[in-house]
This record gives C-alpha cells, structure tokens and sequence, in this order.
C-alpha cells in the first residue's frame, strides 16, 4: 500500500527468553482508525513501544509515515505523537505550561493562540493556570492529549487512551479521537474494550499472546462468528421435542434444554416466532434474542477467556491498568467473556 | 537548525522546566540551605570547642560544611529525576525530534545553580560568623572552580541513580551515602586525630582530598599536590562516571 501511515511486517521482540511479539504484521491507511484489540500481555504497549522509536525490535521491518523506525528515527520523531498509557504530563507545571513547553519544543512561535486553543478545546481553560497535580485523572488525560496534539503530528498513538476513565471522559475521548480522523489524522489505538474498538476503529487487530489471531473490519470480524439467532430454553425435554419439531432448522442442545433457531433479529420475524410457539401452545421459560458482538468474536478466535493472568502477560502491559479498568465498571475483555 | 543549537535550545527549555520546579517547590530549597546552616551552628558553637584544630574552629569547618551544602541538595534531584521516567514525561520526550541529554543537562544545571545558592548562603553566614579567608583572588576563583566541578560531577552522579532507582523513595536514599561520606572526612576533625580504620577510611575516601584542597585555598595557607590531584581524580571520575551511567540507563528504560 503506497499511502500507508504504518506498515509493519515479520515484527518480532523477545525479553529474555519470553517472545512478546512473535512476527506480526500489519498496514494502517493514511488517515484511518487502527485499533489493536487484546487482554493485558497481549504485547500491545510493547507493539507501541516499537512503533514509537521507544523500543528496537529483534526482528521485522516497521515503516511509520514511510520511514524506517530503526534507520530514520529522527523523521517519524518528527511526524508522530504519542499518548502513553499514563499520563505524561509534567505535575509541577500548569496546564497551561505544560503545553507551552510542547509548543517550546516543537519551536512553535508565538504559541499562545495555539495554547489558548488547546485549552479551549480540551475543556481545560478553568483550570489552565493551576498546577496539573490538581488536576483530575480525566483532566490529565485530556491534558495528555492536548500536549500530543501540539504541533499538528500526522500520525498519533494512544496506547489505552480511555483505561481507568469514568464513562462520560470516555465518550469525551472519542468524540475527539473522531474529530482528529475527521482532520486526516492517522490513528493507532490500543485497547482491552471491545466496544472501543467497534466504536472508533475502521479496522481492528485481535492480537492475543504475541500474535495477530485476526484483522479486518468490525463487520468482517463478527462475520467469522455464528449470526444472530433467538435462544429458546425449556423446563422439559418433551417441549424442546416439540419446539423442535414447530421450528425447523434450529440446533439443540440437550444438556441445557435449549433451542437455537436462526434469525434476522427483527419484530417481524420474532413476532411469527412466538406467533408458531403459541399455535402450538409451547411454553418457553427464557426467551433471548442474541446479536454476535466483538466479545464473541475474540473467544471464538482465541478460544480462551483473556484472563490477564494468562502466561502470557508480559511486564510493559501494566497490571495496574486492569485495576483501575475494573473499577470504572466497563466492559473489559475478561469480565464481559466471564458474563456468558 | 544546526544539531548543537536545537540541543542547547532544548537544553534551555528543560532548564526552565527544572527551574520552575524548583520555585515551586521552595520547601526544598529552603531545606537545603537551612541544613548546612543549622549543621554549621552546632558544629561551630555546641562542638566545635571540643575539636583540637589549629586556628579557628569556623576557619577549620566552612570548607567541610561547602561540600555538604553540594550534597545534601542532591536528594530532591534523584527524587525528581526518578519522578519524570516513572510518570512517563521521559518517554514522551523521548518519541519526539528533542535533544536527548536535554531533559538531564536541565536536572544537572538546575542542581549545580541550586548548590552554588547553598554554598553562597554558608558562605556569607560563615564570614557574619567569623570566618576569615587569607586566600587571594586566584585562591578564590579556584575555589568556585572547584565547587562547580564538583556540584556538576555530584549532579550527574545523582541523576544516574535517580534514573535507576526502582522507586523515588529509593532514588532519595541512594544520595544518602554523598550526604554521610562528609562526616566522615576531615570536615569537621582533622583525619589524623580518628581511631585506627576509620582514619584509613577518612584519608583514602574522595571528600577529603577535596575539602583539604578546598581549605588550602580559602585559608590562603599550604596546599598538597597529592590532594589537588586526588580531588580533581575524584571529581572528574564521578562526572564521568555519572554520565556514562546516566545516559546508558536513560537509552535502555523505556
């Protein structure tokens, strides 16, 4: 692809004896969402490590706005900008400094209409003059962001953007991650939220222990799974007998006394369902209408829970995350896969 | 833009950073000059009449109360040193066109200027004091060559161990043996008059050699050349070896 923003092939990175990346390969289009998907230790912040001139790789080619990381670390310096997955702001300094200082070393002149913008936009402009240390843990993202959004970068990182974010700073994150997209920024975006990556991402990589186990479109991916169907649970077996024998081409399973019927998931369609059960006067005890989300999709990949004490957890992806994204109640990989 | 100008601007912009640190953070300046002020109180007027020195006991201590006005200023800059690669401001230097010592010659400048305010301070307490200086103009200026040399070689020491220490908590206590090794010179007793082992200690350990040169200087009196040359080893060796220590740690923690 010539007017790829990132392309990375045969990418590798062991610690020791551990791989954490073991020859990955991937292309972002210029001026698109890419959002790699996975639990804690997949090796994604490592993946961003690599990406973002932190890290050397062992193996494998990286090109970041058609430069080569390893040989013109200097050039994609220069075109990207990069959100860690904790707040890189300075706390000793104001927000208002912090990103002054950004604009200092960008050698931006005058900055303050640039800076005054910022802070308008991030919804900083009340607290711009007070130390970042006061700042609330959405401020500082949102602050973070601000300083990597100084001087324009073609191309920007957000290694777990809204990890640890309360909903209405998540939503807040987006909406800016769509106006960026919406300006021609290429955006790289990890994340353990499938809802995330569905939401923002025109195209997703699942990467599970150190391997892409797929990629492609939201869509594309929820096409590799069984379609939406209506779930039917009965007391006894005489009436899943019966309910079987009433609605042709559904899959049974004995052990839970449940039917599975195919369906396109429309009133219509449901409304004859239940129109057909009641014909024949068949009771069902549970009635579900199931539409495949991107949770089903990584189990039916991987076939394992992401659980992040999985062997696979590798030290830069931070178990701390994963706390503080358990307290926001989100739906993170583990606990929405744990709820089926 | 040449490479050494865009360094020294980003140099400049990190030093300003590291400045407003510091004047936000008066406690720590404050507490910097305060001790060796304190230090120098009790060692010239509770203990120092005790202490057999030739001439006046002020004249005898403000070289040895010099050094640790240097040293005992380190400690805030490991912590804060430990504080930027653990918050990741480091790393988000480090994905951008900035000069990479830039963001340690800011911590190393910033220590140097904050320990020549320490030394002015003991200094100028120390002549209301009674201490008098027979050094000439020459002694003098060596004098804060020395001084300099040797708040840059500690700073650079100290930046290397903030950027290795695990936590800040230890990154403040790996300054504690710069901040003790002091006490343990001729800085405030002549080495020759210590015990068997701890004399040993005091003569071959890197502040004496430096506080008697520094002493032979201000008192204007005898200097030994084995001590000016120990004290420039000294001082160049912690330079380079804090450098070398520094800028290797800084490349590989990412």
């Amino acid at each position: 692809m010539e007017n790829a923003a990132i392309a990375v092939t045969g990418l590798r990175k062991t610690y020791g004896d551990k791989v954490v990346l073991d020859g990955i390969g991937f292309e972002v289009a210029s001026g698109s969402v890419f959002s790699m998907l996975g639990p804690n230790g997949a090796g994604k912040t490592t993946t961003v490590n690599v990406l973002t001139t932190l890290m050397k790789a062992d193996a494998g080619t990286v090109r970041v706005a058609g430069y080569d990381v390893a040989a013109q670390t200097k050039q994609v310096r220069s075109a990207i900008g990069v959100t860690g997955q904790f707040a890189a702001v300075d706390e000793l300094l104001s927000g208002r400094e912090n990103l002054r200082m950004m604009a200092d070393l960008k050698r931006i002149r005058p900055a303050g209409e640039l800076v005054s913008g910022l802070l308008e936009r991030f919804e900083l402009t009340e607290a711009a003059d007070k130390l970042a240390s006061t700042y609330s843990g959405g401020m500082r993202r949102k602050l973070d962001l601000a300083m990597t959004l100084v001087g324009s970068p073609r191309i920007i990182f957000l290694d777990e953007p809204t990890t640890g974010l309360d909903p209405r700073s998540r939503r807040t994150m987006w909406e800016i991650v769509r106006e960026l997209v919406a300006e021609g920024t290429t955006i790289f975006l990890t994340t353990q939220y499938l809802e995330e990556a569905d939401q923002l991402a025109d195209r997703i990589a699942v990467l599970d222990g150190g391997r892409i186990v797929a990629q492609g479109t939201a869509e594309e991916l929820k096409r590799q799974i069984p379609g939406t169907h209506v779930r039917l649970k009965f007391a006894t077996a005489a009436e899943l007998d019966s309910a079987a024998r009433v609605l042709v081409g559904g899959t049974r399973d004995e052990a839970e006394l449940s039917l599975r019927v195919p369906s396109d998931g429309t009133s219509r369609s449901l409304r004859a369902l239940l129109d057909r059960l009641d014909e024949h006067s068949i009771d069902s005890e549970e009635f579900s209408v199931h539409t495949p989300d991107l949770d089903d999709v990584f189990l039916a990949l991987t076939g394992h829970a992401a659980t992040d004490s999985s062997s696979s957890s590798a030290s830069t992806d931070s178990g701390a995350a994963a706390d503080s994204a358990a307290s926001t109640g989100s739906r993170t990989l583990t606990d929405s896969i744990e709820e089926k | 833009m040449s490479m050494s100008s865009s360094a020294l601007g980003d140099s400049a912009i990190m030093l300003r950073r590291n400045f407003r640190h510091t004047v936000r953070n008066p406690v720590t300046v404050f507490n910097a000059i305060l001790f060796p002020i304190v230090m120098m109180l009790m060692f010239v007027y509770v203990f120092g009449g005790a202490f057999k020195v030739t001439g006046s006991y002020v004249d005898y201590a403000v070289p040895g109360l010099i050094v640790m006005a240097i040293t005992y200023g380190l400690g805030p800059t490991a912590a804060s040193v430990n504080d930027d690669i653990n918050k990741g401001i480091i790393n988000r230097f480090k994905t951008m066109d900035v000069s990479r010592g830039a963001v340690l010659t800011g911590h190393v400048v910033a220590t140097t200027v904050r320990a020549v305010i320490a030394v002015a301070a003991i200094i100028g307490v120390g002549f209301a004091m009674g201490f008098r200086s027979h050094g000439s103009l020459l002694d003098w200026a060596a004098a804060i060559g020395l001084v300099l040399l040797l708040a840059f070689a500690t700073s650079w020491l100290t930046v290397a161990m903030g950027l290795s220490a695990k936590s800040v908590e230890s990154a403040g206590l790996a300054t504690v043996p710069l901040i003790m090794l002091p006490f343990l010179s001729s800085a405030f007793v002549p080495a020759s008059t210590m015990k068997t082992g701890v004399k040993q200690f005091a003569e071959y350990q890197p502040f004496t050699p430096i506080i008697e040169t520094l002493r032979g200087l201000l008192s204007g009196g005898h200097i030994s050349t084995s001590h000016t040359v120990q004290a420039l080893a000294w001082c160049v060796g912690f330079a380079l070896l804090g450098y070398v220590w520094a800028v290797s740690t800084f490349k590989k923690r990412a």
